[in-house]
């Protein structure tokens, strides 16, 4: 992240930039040039916004969404954690799933989507399927990753101290392979995020922020579409600075693990 | 990727496995055939796609609509990230506009696109083009600030112009991040377009073949579909980049 020193200097640019981008918005949607159905000024969208979350219905399609996400998440990890770990630790594990993996990584997860509807029906089963296959990949390939680049001489110290193949599983592989983890969860939750939002989309339920935006299309409602877009950045955001940025505070930050100059 | 040559047999030994398991789930007509598909209904549907024409009309639209959107968030995106690494006002302006439209995940725009643009082929375009800008953008301009200060320096002392610092210094120095971005552009491309194609209806596509293919149940459709997709992932992520990356930064001894 940026150097501490200019924080003002950040924080001015980052509102003359947004006020410059408002201000260009707004004379595009006042020129008339555009159907205002279609380029909605920014008071409208905020009025959108604002009815929205007051009447209820855009916390409870966020909420849904969440509660996509963070099932098929959960889901995700339960799956790759332990096999990501099996295969750190263990040749045939990994010969045996490294290949598969490798195979299904490059096909996208809303490649999936028809054929999950098939199998599942349209709704919560096929969202949080194709959320979970998108989360697993980053966390399985983290979790491997992870594990192999436990220094091998903290192993051979552990055992040394007379550690079981417990204690040395918990007290030094799990905290050595963290940072690993953490950016694979990271990265899962990034995955997930978009997996829901075209799975919501493409396999309409009637709740859930990308279905908003799906809707809100059949009825050329632009400004109900970028209300909900702005509440799916914030989460988004709140996500990756908030939780995930404590979870790495709280942990490997702490124990001074981490590197600088983090990607 | 996969490191440490595996040999032919323990590569092929994991799919021969799970493809029994599926071969045995489907025989047993566990679920309804035309939803579960035996192995050699998806080979024989692939074959009769494959020589009727569809499915390399199909694959090649896909891959063309994915060529052109790269392209156009490459272009732009090199250029932006260039602008922002080598001028202040740029980079004031444009870097809290990129960090906040990151995050958003591309295919949230998609209706909107279809809203302004129509749908089918631009709308499509410009979305990947759209969303695979931010990781090129982002990378190019950390590897413009990344160039040693030293070289320009160096270059500068020896009577460099700006053209030519910029295309014998900054560019090189540049290169292996800007690769690692149009890497991840790539990809990031490659994971929304085949959902877009699925939304905006376009007349050639694997994602509006998959998609379409629901309509009539067609499962064995859908998986040779799915295998031509991973494929081309597969393709592009091996074929494209490695070869790049090899032809320049690795070849410099930039990077190994």
């Amino acid at each position: 992240m940026s150097a501490l020193p200019d924080r003002a200097r950040s924080l001015r640019r980052l509102l003359t930039s947004l006020l410059l981008a408002a201000a260009v918005y707004e004379g595009l949607a006042r020129s008339g040039a555009f159907a205002p159905a279609l380029l909605p000024t920014i008071a409208t969208v905020a009025r959108a916004l604002f009815d929205g979350v007051l009447d209820g219905t855009l916390p409870a399609h966020a909420l849904s969404t969440l509660y996509r996400v963070l099932i098929g998440l959960a889901l995700a990890i339960a799956i790759a954690l332990p096999l990501g770990i099996g295969m750190g630790r263990y040749r045939p594990i990994e010969s045996f799933f490294l290949p598969l993996a490798s195979a299904l990584m490059p096909i996208p997860s809303l490649a999936w989507v028809p054929l999950f509807i098939l199998w599942f029906g349209l709704g919560n089963a096929t969202a949080i399927g194709i959320v979970c296959y998108a989360a697993i990949f980053p966390m399985l390939i983290n979790a491997w990753s992870g594990v192999r680049a436990v220094n091998p001489l903290w192993l051979r110290v552990g055992s040394a101290m007379g550690a079981g193949e417990r204690t040395l599983f918990w007290k030094v592989i799990v905290p050595g392979s963290l940072p690993f983890l953490l950016a694979g969860l990271r990265q899962a939750f990034l995955r997930a995020w978009i997996a829901v939002v075209g799975a919501e989309m493409l396999a309409a339920s009637d709740w859930g922020l990308g279905w908003v935006i799906f809707d809100a299309k059949e009825f050329l409602k632009a400004d109900v579409m970028l209300a909900a877009l702005a509440v799916i950045g914030l989460i988004g955001f709140a996500f990756e600075r908030l939780v995930f940025g404590a979870l790495e505070r709280l942990t490997v930050e702490r124990w001074g693990m981490l590197r600088a100059g983090k990607g | 990727m996969v490191g440490r040559a595996p040999a032919f047999v323990t590569t092929a030994l994991p799919f021969i496995v799970v493809g029994a398991f599926w071969e045995i789930v489907a025989h047993l007509q566990l679920f309804p055939a035309r939803l579960f598909p035996s192995l050699e209904t998806v080979a024989s549907t692939f074959v009769r796609l494959t020589v009727s024409g569809m499915l390399p009309q199909h694959a090649a639209g896909t891959v063309l609509r994915l060529a052109c959107g790269f392209a156009l968030a490459a272009i732009v995106g090199v250029a932006v990230g260039i602008a922002m690494g080598r001028w202040r006002l740029a980079e004031d302006l444009a870097l809290p506009l990129v960090s906040m439209g990151a995050p958003i995940p591309g295919i949230a725009y998609a209706p909107l696109f279809l809203l302004w643009f129509g749908l089918g082929n631009v709308s499509t375009i410009l979305l990947v083009g759209f969303v695979s800008a931010f990781p090129i953008i982002f990378n190019t301009w950390t590897g413009v600030k990344a160039v040693k200060d030293v070289w320009v320096r160096a270059a500068l002392a020896m009577g460099a112009d700006d053209r030519r610092l910029f295309h014998k210094v900054i560019v090189p120095g540049a290169l292996p991040h800007i690769l690692t971005g149009l890497r991840l552009g790539l990809a990031q491309a490659w994971r929304i377009l085949i959902g877009v194609e699925m939304l905006a209806a376009v007349p050639w596509g694997l994602g509006w073949m998959i998609f379409g293919a629901r309509e009539f149940l067609n499962t064995d459709v859908m998986l040779a579909g799915v295998v031509v997709i991973g494929a081309i992932g597969l393709g592009l992520e091996k074929g494209v980049f490695k070869r790049l990356e090899d032809f320049t930064v690795v070849r410099w001894g930039m990077m190994t």
